[in-house]
């Protein structure tokens, strides 16, 4: 992000139009109010807020992990300097306590806080804007009675003029339009269940679409694929870099339970959003999994007919020759070595997923343009969840030097793919070892118990 | 020098028989299980003579020498037939001889379970070495020591009275001395025990009791040889079963060719079902393995029930009744009747260390190293599964990783000596696999309890009436068909037919009598035999199950009767020792009823483990996070009472490991499986403890009672760990949970949004 | 290949596949790091590389040369422990004891490199290790000591435990 252009671009927003701007701008205060009895809210409403609380993840954000739910802390590095999510828990001093229904209906709607001021779109309004006034009330439901924690977020750090709150109302003239969600009268009402989901609470955009250089998601590139805390967010429309077409099935299957046999296992920021989803009816995630396959559009006749071979050739065991793409045989000796000993012996024992190492021909993460996924993985791993059965993977930071990491990575991309080889490996591991790229590791969550019925058929 | 005892082994023939069995060893370089020379001419055991029993083990071996030998240069060697299991008992023991033999105890070379050497005292099992192996090595050691003053005496000239016996040396009032060994005769400690012992009074002790650092960890902590992984043998070869991915599996067709030409490939066996492969080096049979695995095919069926539906698998299956307890009426009196039920997984062992076995087979006689819990009863059924004489084989405890019942120590055992039969002369070690240790070892019993009880106008319980499912918690050799290798070769046996066993220390049925005084009550165990998950004995047996019933249900009454559940406890408890403990561990943690801020609670539990053995009591402080469904411990605070304390330090490292082994058990632990496979096979899918999780702080006060009798400790805190948390999550959130565990799931489903 | 083991260089007729904590406890016959499940779950065969703990049964030797591993043997003798060793004997900090040579290893790269690790760190750190017996609380006092015995030379005698 280059913070030059943003200074000029915000500068000549607030001196063009300055009067109107600032009419636009200044949002008034919303009483405060004492914080509403459990006993006001019907035990319904609050469930369904439970559900939407989950779609919409917000405990991602508003709980430091480890820290008491929803009491905000949490660091949000941005380009434009870091964040802390704020206390969301219904304390009357530092969390929302004090908010009126109308007041959250606000932020949600407008991204504007009690007190008139303009939230970060850190905080995704612009999705959220089109949650509906039903769901709003339920979700009020459930925030507000929840655990009350005294706990004050530490301060932003940004620079001049970020974090000058006014400046993000000429932001939200370029990016944001408020509204609730129109349905689109064309199509199902499956689909449009899914598109209410995705498109709002599920604000799946905020990691899948790219953004510009005033962090505002491109909305001529709606789902093309952006990054979220160091991982790449793949593309969820017709670039699709995953080996194996999604379809609607396939993605209920992998929302449902946080993994598919012919994808893997749900990891980095995804793990929690699948897990999250876990409370939700089989109906909303179907509707969800149909939308996406609608914007991931039908693949071309080439692509669906590779997919059905490599289907064939991994449950039929036969290993695909080395492709067309060979490299020099010294490194691709290299890689296959460290590939052979210090991989295979997850990703090639046959157990099957959630639990066993994938098969590296269907890797999304092995496909993908980008290789910051491959790099987080061999890097970091998985570590074990607490308390829950996850998959686990070590990570290999300590054990690889970037050299042989670049050898290994280089072998996964000639020896699984048909895909040109990526640049700049070792660069990107470098950044990402030293933090300077951060990248954050949590376990795979949300697995549901492994695939059963392995061995004998049903008698 | 020592009495005859054992046939056929001498000195001479072990060590030409092993080789490098190397028999002296300083304790500080390697803590092997076998130190100190070798010299048992043979003659076979002497039928005991019916008399007054003789204290702890004494009774099945009453000959002195078959516990100590005093050598020529005062050397002194003990003999014990329980093993070495991380619970510190070669320190222990040691801290006991050394005590009344006067002796340092760095200066004792311990002997632990060998069947060719050391007295058969069944399982280490059951929390009873220092109850029965340390109260026999205590008498006997005391009357060893009465012998030497006596022998002391004629050669002195000095009346015995006048002799004192102290670091190795009689001495008499006017300095005269004389060493144990110049003392020594042959045949001299070849007596039976007598019943009675002039034991030292705890004011004299000076290792009992005593801090005690343990003797095996300096060589644990600096790389020294101390596991059966660690044995390094002329010749050795590296070997690995290949196991059938369920229980009922049965080997297609099979053509090793290829394995068998596998690089350092010494041998694949096959036979039957039963499947492994030897190399000369590890690696190499870990990659003969792998391969022999991918090309093993196998025919499954699905013989396992709904694991979501335990409660009523277990009811269905029920073959017969046991009565456990009886008392008074059935339903006398009463003004009101409450019930709950309770619904315990199958649970594992899950030792660190995969099971672990050597074995030589060497001029025709078998000798395997293993960390069975029970050397005699594993040698009988290997010698059965070989069909080769008892006399052949011999099998010498060496220590594993932490032991917890009957795990796959016994079967690996019998796995080495298979693949060691095809390989004579050569020894074999066979290490088990993460997976087959976790897809292989017996589980703890999956169990469900009902109990029902009537309070009196007074809130006292008047009749109480509880009824448990369970497998046998036992299926330890047994036969041959106790071993999966005896299972699984093609002249295979069938597994020993289960055994409904009610006796006083209990089985699946420990601990359900309630301690507390009830004038009306009774106790059903209605056996379940049918086993299509393989179980045995883990640490606790029953008690963990009926401890977390009759302790969350204590605290269910005393709810309904509006008492504070401490309060309640003493209320129904008349032993002063129970009371003593349960008040130590209440004030200790400042228990109280004081409100809690949201999300808080306290909790409280108690059982005198077996209702036999010793005393303990907890309380716990807990944070119930209902968004996660997790569970925060702030801080847990234990009082354990185990009659005279031997080694503190030991039954605070015991009590602490039992606390949190049963956190873990109790918040996290079950075994899944569908209606074929169990599908818990590593730390991914069987997930246990971790750091994050441990108590803010734990600490454990010790009630001692110096001059009693030995009370076993180290499987005390199972039942009462798991109760005080279901206790202190209803205290926290008014709901409570009678499933364990407690995962966020069900956590966060009891407690709803 | 040559393999730089606690400081000396050693040659090894091994596989360059074979994991290291198989040439360590076979080819080079240290006993400390240990086999606990050979996936990387567990810490039981963690040693030192570089200083980095590493899980040493997913390591192939092939990646190490060059590279200096060290293993429990290399931060003391029985007859003269190191800091770390003396302070898991004081504190009597093991039950079985066969995870420890993994904790003392995480525990050591972590004081290290961070000789002020604070108590909340070094729970963190070794969260990868498991412990079965549940000696947790006493593993934490070890390597709290550990981290005082390895600022000062002198250190005051800790509890539980008279020397045999």
């Amino acid at each position: 992000m280059k913070f030059g252009r943003v200074l000029i671009g915000l500068g000549a927003l607030i001196t063009a139009g300055a009067a109107g701007a600032f009419a636009y701008a200044w949002k008034p205060e919303i009483a405060p109010i004492n914080p509403p009895e459990r006993a006001s809210f019907d035990q319904a409403l609050i469930e369904h807020g439970a559900k939407l609380a989950a779609v919409g993840n917000c405990t991602a954000c508003h709980t430091n992990p480890g820290g008491k739910s929803f009491a905000g802390g949490l660091t949000l590095p941005t380009p434009f300097g870091t964040i802390y999510s704020s206390n969301i828990t219904p304390d009357p001093e530092t969390g929302i306590g004090t908010w009126s229904q109308a007041a959250f209906q606000r932020a949600m709607r407008d991204g504007i806080g009690r007190k008139g001021e303009h939230l970060y779109p850190a905080f995704p309004y612009d999705h959220f804007t089109i949650v509906s006034d039903d769901d709003n009330r339920a979700l009020y439901a459930f925030l507000m009675t929840r655990q009350p924690v005294k706990a004050t977020p530490p301060p932003n750090e940004l620079s001049f003029p970020l974090n000058v709150r006014l400046v993000l109302a000429g932001w939200k003239m370029l990016f944001f339009k408020d509204g609730a969600y129109q349905a689109d009268a064309s199509q199902s009402e499956q689909w449009n269940r899914g598109a209410y989901l995705v498109n709002g609470l599920g604000h799946c955009g905020a990691c899948h679409t790219p953004r510009n250089s005033l962090g505002a998601e491109k909305a001529s590139l709606h789902l093309a694929g952006g990054e979220a805390e160091g991982w790449s967010a793949f593309a969820l429309d017709g670039l699709s870099p995953a080996p194996v077409v999604w379809d609607k099935d396939s993605l209920f299957t992998y929302l449902r339970q946080g993994w598919h046999p012919d994808h893997g296992v749900a990891n980095g920021p995804m793990g929690e959003v699948t897990g999250n989803l876990g409370l939700l009816p089989d109906s909303d995630i179907r509707a969800m999994a149909t939308y996406v396959a609608s914007v991931m559009g039908e693949p071309s006749a080439d692509r669906r007919a590779k997919s059905e071979k490599l289907l064939q050739e991994v449950k039929s065991g036969l290993i695909t020759s080395a492709t067309s793409n060979d490299q020099s045989a010294s490194s691709g000796g290299k890689g296959a070595a460290i590939y052979q000993a210090a991989c295979a012996v997850c990703h090639e024992n046959g157990r099957p997923q959630p639990f066993g190492g994938l098969d590296l021909r269907l890797s999304s993460t092995v496909h993908a343009p980008d290789p910051q996924n491959a790099i987080n993985m061999v890097l970091y791993g998985l570590p074990a969840a607490s308390g829950r059965t996850s998959a686990i993977m070590p990570g290999f930071a300590d054990v690889l030097a970037n050299d042989q990491l670049n050898d290994l990575l280089g072998y996964l991309r000639q020896h699984f793919t048909d895909e040109p080889a990526w640049a700049d490996v070792v660069k990107r591991a470098a950044d990402t070892r030293t933090g300077k790229y951060h990248v954050s590791i949590r376990p795979s969550d949300g697995i549901e118990r492994g695939p059963s019925n392995i061995g004998a058929e049903d008698q | 020098m020592n009495a005859p005892r054992f046939p056929n082994v001498t000195r001479r023939n072990l060590l030409l028989g092993t080789g490098a069995l190397v028999v002296s060893f300083s304790l500080r370089n390697q803590v092997f299980a076998q130190e100190g020379e070798l010299n048992v001419p043979a003659k076979p055991p002497e039928p005991v003579a019916p008399g007054p029993k003789l204290p702890g083990s004494l009774a099945d071996t009453p000959s002195l020498d078959a516990w100590i030998r005093i050598d020529a240069d005062s050397s002194v060697t003990v003999y014990t037939g329980k093993a070495e299991l991380g619970q510190g008992t070669k320190t222990s023991l040691r801290q006991i001889a050394a005590e009344e033999l006067e002796v340092p105890p760095a200066s004792i070379k311990l002997i632990t379970a060998d069947t060719a050497i050391t007295p058969n005292e069944g399982f280490t099992a059951g929390s009873q070495t220092v109850q029965n192996s340390g109260t026999a090595i205590r008498n006997a050691a005391a009357q060893v020591r009465e012998i030497l003053i006596q022998q002391a005496s004629s050669k002195l000239q000095v009346p015995a009275d006048q002799l004192k016996a102290k670091n190795g040396r009689i001495t008499g009032p006017d300095g005269k001395s004389i060493g144990y060994g110049e003392v020594v005769m042959t045949d001299m400690l070849h007596v039976d025990a007598q019943p009675k012992s002039k034991l030292k009074s705890p004011e004299a002790y000076q290792y009992i009791g005593k801090p005690f650092a343990r003797v095996d960890i300096p060589a644990k902590v600096t790389g020294g040889q101390a596991y059966v992984q660690d044995m390094r043998l002329p010749g050795m070869v590296h070997a690995r079963v290949v196991r059938p991915p369920s229980w009922f599996a049965t080997l297609k067709d099979i053509d090793t060719a290829s394995i068998k030409a596998m690089p350092g490939v010494v041998a694949v066996i096959h036979d039957g079902n039963f499947l492994a492969v030897a190399a000369e080096k590890e690696f190499q049979a870990v990659q003969a393995m792998r391969a022999l695995t991918n090309l093993a095919e196998w025919e499954e069926k699905p013989r396992l029930p709904n694991e979501q539906d335990m409660a009523a698998v277990l009811q269905k299956s029920e073959s017969e009744q046991g009565v456990v307890a009886e008392a008074g009426a059935d339903f006398a009196g009463g003004t009101e009747t409450f019930s709950a039920q309770f619904l315990r997984p199958y649970q594992m062992h899950a030792s660190i260390g995969p099971s672990c076995s050597v074995a030589h087979l060497d001029n025709g006689t078998m000798t395997v190293w293993t960390h069975t819990q029970g050397v005699y009863p594993d040698r009988k059924a290997i010698a059965q599964m070989l069909g080769m004489p008892l006399d052949k084989v011999r099998c010498i405890h060496t220590e594993g990783s932490g032991c917890y019942g009957h795990n796959g120590a016994d079967d690996a055992a019998g796995d080495a000596a298979l693949i060691a039969r095809a390989l004579p002369g050569r020894p074999v070690k066979v290490q088990w696999m993460r997976d087959q240790e976790h897809l292989w070892e017996p589980y703890g019993p999956a169990m469900l309890t009902k109990v029902s009880a009537s309070l009196d106008a007074s809130g006292k319980i008047v009749n109480w009436k509880y009824d448990l499912w369970s497998n046998t918690h036992s299926a330890r050799p047994g036969s041959a068909g106790a071993l999966l290798p005896g299972q699984l070769m093609a002249s295979g046996y069938p597994p020993d037919k289960p055994v409904m066993n009610i006796t006083p220390l209990g089985n699946g049925d420990r601990n359900a009598i309630p301690l507390y005084s009830i004038p009306n009550m009774r106790v059903l165990w209605h056996f379940v035999a049918d086993m299509p998950v393989r179980v045995s004995s883990l640490r606790g047996l029953g008690a963990y199950a009926n401890v977390f019933s009759i302790e969350s249900f204590m605290d269910q009454l005393a709810k309904e009767a509006g008492t504070d559940p401490v309060e309640f406890r003493l209320k129904h408890m008349d032993d002063p020792r129970a009371r003593k403990v349960i008040t130590t561990a209440a004030e200790a943690f400042s228990w109280s009823n004081e409100p809690m801020p949201e999300g808080r609670g306290r909790g409280f539990a108690f059982a005198k483990y077996k209702n036999h053995a010793a005393y303990l009591a907890l309380a716990m402080e807990i944070d119930v996070d209902k968004e996660t469904g997790k569970i925060r411990i702030p801080r847990i605070v234990s009082a354990v009472d185990c009659g005279e304390a031997v080694a503190p330090d030991s039954i605070r490292n015991q009590t602490e490991g039992g606390i949190i082994q049963s956190l873990s058990w109790t918040l996290y632990e079950e075994v899944n499986f569908d209606n074929t496979r169990i599908t818990s096979s590593d730390w991914s899918t069987y997930p246990i403890l971790r750091f994050s999780a441990v108590p803010g702080s734990l600490d454990v006060h010790i009630v001692d009672n110096p001059g009693s009798p030995y009370l076993g400790v180290a499987e005390a805190a199972q039942g009462p760990t798991s109760a005080a948390i279901a206790n202190a999550i209803a205290n926290a959130t008014g709901k409570r949970i009678y499933n364990l565990p407690f995962s966020p799931a069900r956590v966060k489903a009891t407690l709803g949004v | 290949m040559k393999l730089n083991v606690n400081g000396s260089t050693h040659e090894v007729d091994a596989d360059p596949a074979t994991p290291l904590l198989y040439v360590l406890r076979n080819d080079l016959e240290l006993n400390a790091a240990k086999f606990g499940c050979g996936l990387g779950q567990c810490g039981a065969c963690t040693v030192m590389v570089d200083g980095k703990a590493i899980f040493s049964c997913l390591t192939p030797i092939l990646l190490l040369e060059g590279r200096e591993i060290k293993t429990v043997e290399g931060l003391g003798t029985i007859d003269n422990p190191g800091p770390m060793q003396q302070a898991f004997i004081e504190e009597q900090a093991a039950q079985c004891g066969y995870c420890i040579p993994g904790m003392m290893m995480r525990a050591q790269a972590l004081l290290q490199s961070k000789p002020d690790a604070s108590d909340a760190e070094i729970q963190t750190t070794l969260e990868p290790n498991l412990c079965r017996c549940g000696t947790h609380m006493r593993i934490l006092k070890a390597v709290r000591r550990a981290r005082e015995l390895m600022k000062t030379a002198a250190a005051t005698p800790a509890s539980g435990g008279r020397k045999i």
